[in-house]
């Protein structure tokens, strides 16, 4: 069973931009936010090496990591092709302007 | 509404590329269906060649499985070939008599062997090379015959020659010509081309015809007998002495074809109605490889989607032998004429022969053969039209005298063997790169990049992969030429394209930018992105607001982000003096945030390793509190002013290094620019910091100081060329701040100034900055104008909204 949280209103994360979640039990979430005000939840660990992905650049419903440049998709938390991986993605969504997260 | 119907008649590599095209801007737009003579898939013509050397089979080279055709609801026939157009009733009627109507055809039916006119040219055993069924029948041939004759020393016979050796046959090539591939080199070139084709174990017979072709007693060819009555054995003949567009189809239907379907600029023929490939003549010219093809398709496919903006207007095209180990390049006008000069390096024990054909000062053509590595530049240069005047002393010696680092020094693609490391810093060896050129269809250079990794970090291994390109799929690769090639996937648009706008329309933002420019993304990408950010704060400088979301987290966080996601700090250190005071704020610092790694930096400063990103904006408090501000160690900006001790203190001083440097740095604080900016001044000649591998290196001489551009020390060391030299502190500062602004108002993003400099040329820079006083001091005012708030970006980073970037989200999780 999943449980929704408060994390912070949604205009505390900018456009195209992300913020980093920290759960008491440890390993950072990124949640990301799109030019159409969708929002996005991804373990903050790139496929690849482990790269930060909320420092990443967002562009449509992608981010690119900011370490090597692979491209990850914001709605499965996969890697564009061709490289493959992927990484663990969160239930998120916006209520009332405040961004919720199930964790 | 019914959709309008597209037919294509022809499954070859130009239809079904412009279907693809089409596919791409316009999906779903027509109802689609193709007829191909073939009974396969589009697959890779080109590498027929490599199927018959025994080094990739028939299933490999398919570039378009049948899946791809059903995915995309394209009807294909195979195996169907279209007899007749009905163009009153605009329907197709192919050979078993069904009937397709389309409302647009595209005809691209390529082009057939050329076949000569001799007796005997029909017995069982005589082919041409043109399809999987030739291939089929040589390799078939090969296994039970020992004699073969190719007629014809072109890049097809002499590949096709290539292949039958390798597989066990023996070989003559009968050339009409005086050397071979006289279409496509010089005759030394040529003749070291047969040497070393003889010593592989190939014969050859040139300036030789053909006179008849000799039935055996098995009803199979036998033997070829040559002009002057001389008959060799023969139980295979393969017909490579040209190909014929293929246009009988088009013109028993009454379009207009004079040798090739006749199109004008946009593919359409004079029904119009389209045609791509090998099949039409353009401006006169039949294309017969797939780069100018591609092109076609791709203008073709924006007329087919109704954007009616695209226009072919001919290609210069260069080719490659595909045999494996041999090196050779060819391109543009390689013989030269009256009006044309030649520069020629001619080593023939090395096996190294250049040519290099310019006219009123221009690249127009060249040949190489042993050592192609330059080729592709040389290409690009011949593309451009650059003015080659400035580097015509060391044009033959090729674009770096100074070699590149990170693949161990390699420069001959064809000499590397497969396990060799060609991209240093992914690790990608030969072998992979032209697996995966064979194996996925790749034609360019961003498609490698894209599939392998392969120069696409610090991208210095880009001239050996577009020659591994070039030597695996033939001329196929052509470079668009630099000031054309698009920003990115996201727009069309180049780099000069997309300031010119922003300066002529007074863009001052990222989405009225993408909209005045029709970008295709909605809102581009990290490539695109901090482009446009810098382009427009660039030239709308107290006017464009800054987007933090399109740069590069680095210049968002002030500090350099490590492999483990923490963070350098790097305080600027004002011409690489300190102070106790700065020294002990550091040491600070460095305990009070438990700084794993303290390191001096090559640019003379002091650089903590291993900061959390949540730190930072403590920590810089601490540090502005102390009067320091940052180093900008991280940005696409200046970094820093290297000095030495100079006058002040050394013993050969002539110039006051330490005091210029401090000015220099202090003028050119906060200045962002397409990439990075290191300077240095040295007191003497002796030139201790290291000006000579800087974008501006001053040098202190006894009457004043020398200043040199467009230095690089990085990936490949690029000497920085002298300017001018001038008397004055003042001086030095208008004419490099000039020069930079320059930079700045055009390089490319990401475009060192040294390469900005070797696309525009020294002489370019000159003109504006020395002799054009007006003008130097109108650049050094813009400059000093848009520094004119410089600030420690700190200085803002601290403010309420921007600071939540550094603040993790403290979540409780119920167990
Ligand atoms: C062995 C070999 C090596 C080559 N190497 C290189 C190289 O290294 N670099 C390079 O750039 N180029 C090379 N080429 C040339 C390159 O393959 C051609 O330029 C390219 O394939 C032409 O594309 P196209 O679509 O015009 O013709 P094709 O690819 O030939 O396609 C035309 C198709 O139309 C079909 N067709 C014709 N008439 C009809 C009809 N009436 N009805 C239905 N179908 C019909 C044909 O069967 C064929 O399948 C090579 C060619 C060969 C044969
Ligand atoms: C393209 C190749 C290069 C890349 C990608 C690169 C990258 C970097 C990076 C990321 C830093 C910051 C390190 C940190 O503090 O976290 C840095 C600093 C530095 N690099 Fe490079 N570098 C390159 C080539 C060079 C070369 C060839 C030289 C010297 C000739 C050089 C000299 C320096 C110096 C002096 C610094 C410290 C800068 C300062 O103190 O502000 N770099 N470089
Ligand atoms: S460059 Fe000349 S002035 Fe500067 S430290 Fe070296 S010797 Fe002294
Ligand atoms: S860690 Fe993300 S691309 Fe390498």
């Amino acid at each position: 069973m999943s449980n929704w949280k408060p994390v912070c209103p949604l205009e505390d994360i900018p456009q195209l931009g992300s913020r980093i979640v920290r759960p008491a039990t440890g390993g950072d979430i990124a949640i990301f936010r799109n030019a159409a005000d969708e929002v996005f939840a991804l373990h903050d660990k790139c496929p690849h090496k482990g790269g930060p992905l909320s420092q990443g650049i967002v562009h449509g419903k992608r981010v690119t990591c900011p370490l090597h440049g692979w491209n990850i998709g914001l709605d499965d938390g996969q890697a564009v092709a061709p490289d493959v991986g992927g990484c663990r993605k969160f239930a998120v969504r916006v209520d009332n302007g405040m961004v919720m997260l199930a964790v | 509404m019914s959709k309008p119907r597209l037919v294509l008649i022809g499954n070859g590599m130009a239809g079904v590329r412009t279907v693809e095209e089409l596919l791409k801007i316009k999906p779903d737009h027509y109802d689609i269906t193709i007829f191909g003579a073939e009974p396969h898939p589009n697959y890779n013509r080109i590498l027929l060649s490599p199927v018959l050397a025994g080094e990739m089979t028939v299933q490999e080279i398919v570039l378009n499985e049948l899946d791809w055709y059903k995915e995309n609801n394209i009807r294909l026939h195979t195996g169907r070939q279209i007899a007749r157009i009905d163009r009153v009733k605009r329907k197709v009627i192919a050979d078993d008599g069904s009937e397709e109507a389309y409302d647009r055809l595209l005809i691209a039916t390529g082009s057939t062997p050329f076949i000569l006119p001799v007796p005997g040219n029909d017995l069982p055993g005589v082919i041409g090379y043109r399809d999987i069924k030739d291939t089929d029948e040589m390799i078939e041939a090969a296994r039970l015959h020992k004699h073969a004759v190719v007629i014809g020393g072109g890049l097809l016979g002499l590949e096709a020659a290539n292949g039958l050796k390798l597989r066990g046959m023996d070989v003559t090539v009968v050339h009409l010509g005086p050397w071979l591939l006289e279409r496509q080199l010089d005759e030394v070139a040529g003749r070291m081309l047969q040497k070393s084709l003889e010593d592989k174990g190939l014969k050859f017979l040139l300036e030789t015809q053909t006179e008849a072709l000799i039935q055996g007693e098995s009803g199979r060819v036998a033997a070829v007998r040559l002009k002057g009555g001389m008959q060799i054995p023969a139980d295979l003949v393969v017909m490579a002495a040209g190909i014929r567009p293929n246009y009988a189809l088009a013109e028993a239907s009454g379009i207009y074809c004079n040798r090739g379907i006749v199109v004008n600029d946009t593919m359409q023929t004079y029904d119009p109605k389209v045609a791509v490939g090998e099949c039409v003549s353009h401006r006169g010219i039949a294309y017969g490889l797939v780069a100018p093809l591609f092109e076609q398709a791709k203008v073709a496919a924006n007329h087919l989607a109704g954007y009616g903006i695209g226009r072919y207007t001919g290609s210069v095209t260069s080719t490659k032998l595909k045999v494996t180990g041999i090196d050779l390049f060819s391109a543009g006008d390689y013989m030269g004429g009256r009006d044309t000069e030649e520069i020629i390096l001619n080593d023939p024990h090395g096996g190294v022969y250049k040519k290099l054909v310019i006219k009123d000062n221009k690249l127009v053509g060249g040949v190489m053969y042993g050592d192609t590595a330059d080729g592709p530049w040389y290409f690009q240069l011949l593309k451009d039209g650059r003015d080659i005047h400035d580097i015509r002393d060391s044009l033959i010696f090729g674009q770096s005298l100074v070699g590149d680092v990170g693949h161990a020094g390699n420069s001959k693609a064809a000499a590397m063997a497969d396990s060799a490391e060609v991209c240093g810093c992914n690790g990608v060896s030969k072998g992979a790169i032209v697996q995966a050129i064979k194996a996925r269809g790749l034609f360019t250079l961003d498609e490698v990049k894209k599939h392998t990794k392969a120069a696409s970090s610090c991208g210095s291994c880009a001239g050996l992969v577009e020659q591994i390109l070039a030597s695996t799929i033939g001329g196929a690769y052509t470079p668009a030429a630099s000031d054309k090639k698009p920003l990115c996937a996201c727009t069309d648009h180049s780099h000069d394209q997309v300031r010119k706008v922003i300066r002529e329309q007074r863009l001052t933002s990222i989405p009225q930018a993408m909209s005045f420019l029709e970008w295709k993304t909605p809102n581009g990408c990290d490539k695109c992105r901090p482009a446009l950010n810098y382009y427009l704060i660039s030239t709308w400088p107290h006017e464009a607001r800054d987007d933090p979301q399109s740069r590069f987290i680095n210049e968002r966080a002030h500090a350099n982000i490590q492999k483990d996601g923490t963070y350098s700090v790097v305080p600027r250190m004002w011409g690489g003096l300190t102070t106790p005071n700065e020294l002990r704020a550091i040491a600070d610092a460095a305990e009070k945030y438990k700084v794993p790694t303290v390191k001096v930096t090559g640019g003379q400063r002091i650089d903590l390793l291993g900061v959390r990103k949540e730190d930072l904006p403590a920590m810089w408090a601490d540090l502005n509190a102390a009067g320091m501000v940052s180093g900008h160690a991280y940005g696409k900006s200046i970094r820093t002013v290297k000095t030495c001790v100079g006058a002040e203190h050394c013993r050969f001083g002539t110039q006051k290094s330490m005091t210029m440097g401090v000015k220099l740095e202090k003028m050119l604080f906060d200045m962002y620019s397409p990439h990075k900016v290191k300077l240095a001044v040295s007191g003497c000649p002796r030139n201790c910091a290291e000006a000579g591998i800087k974008d501006v290196g001053v040098i202190g001489v006894d009457s004043g100081y020398e200043l040199y551009i467009g230095g690089n020390g990085g990936i490949k060391t690029e000497v920085a060329q002298f300017l001018c030299k001038v008397k004055t502190d003042e001086e030095v500062m208008e004419y490099s701040g000039a020069f930079l602004q320059l930079y700045r108002e055009e390089g490319w993003y990401l475009e060192r100034t040294c390469h900005y400099l070797e696309r525009v040329g020294l002489d370019y820079v000159k003109s504006k900055i020395l002799e054009d006083e007006e003008g130097r001091k109108a650049y050094y005012f813009r400059l000093l104008d848009s520094l004119k708030d410089a600030r420690d970006p700190w200085a803002t980073s601290r403010e309420p909204q921007a600071i939540k970037q550094f603040i993790p989200i403290a979540v409780a999780v119920d167990a």
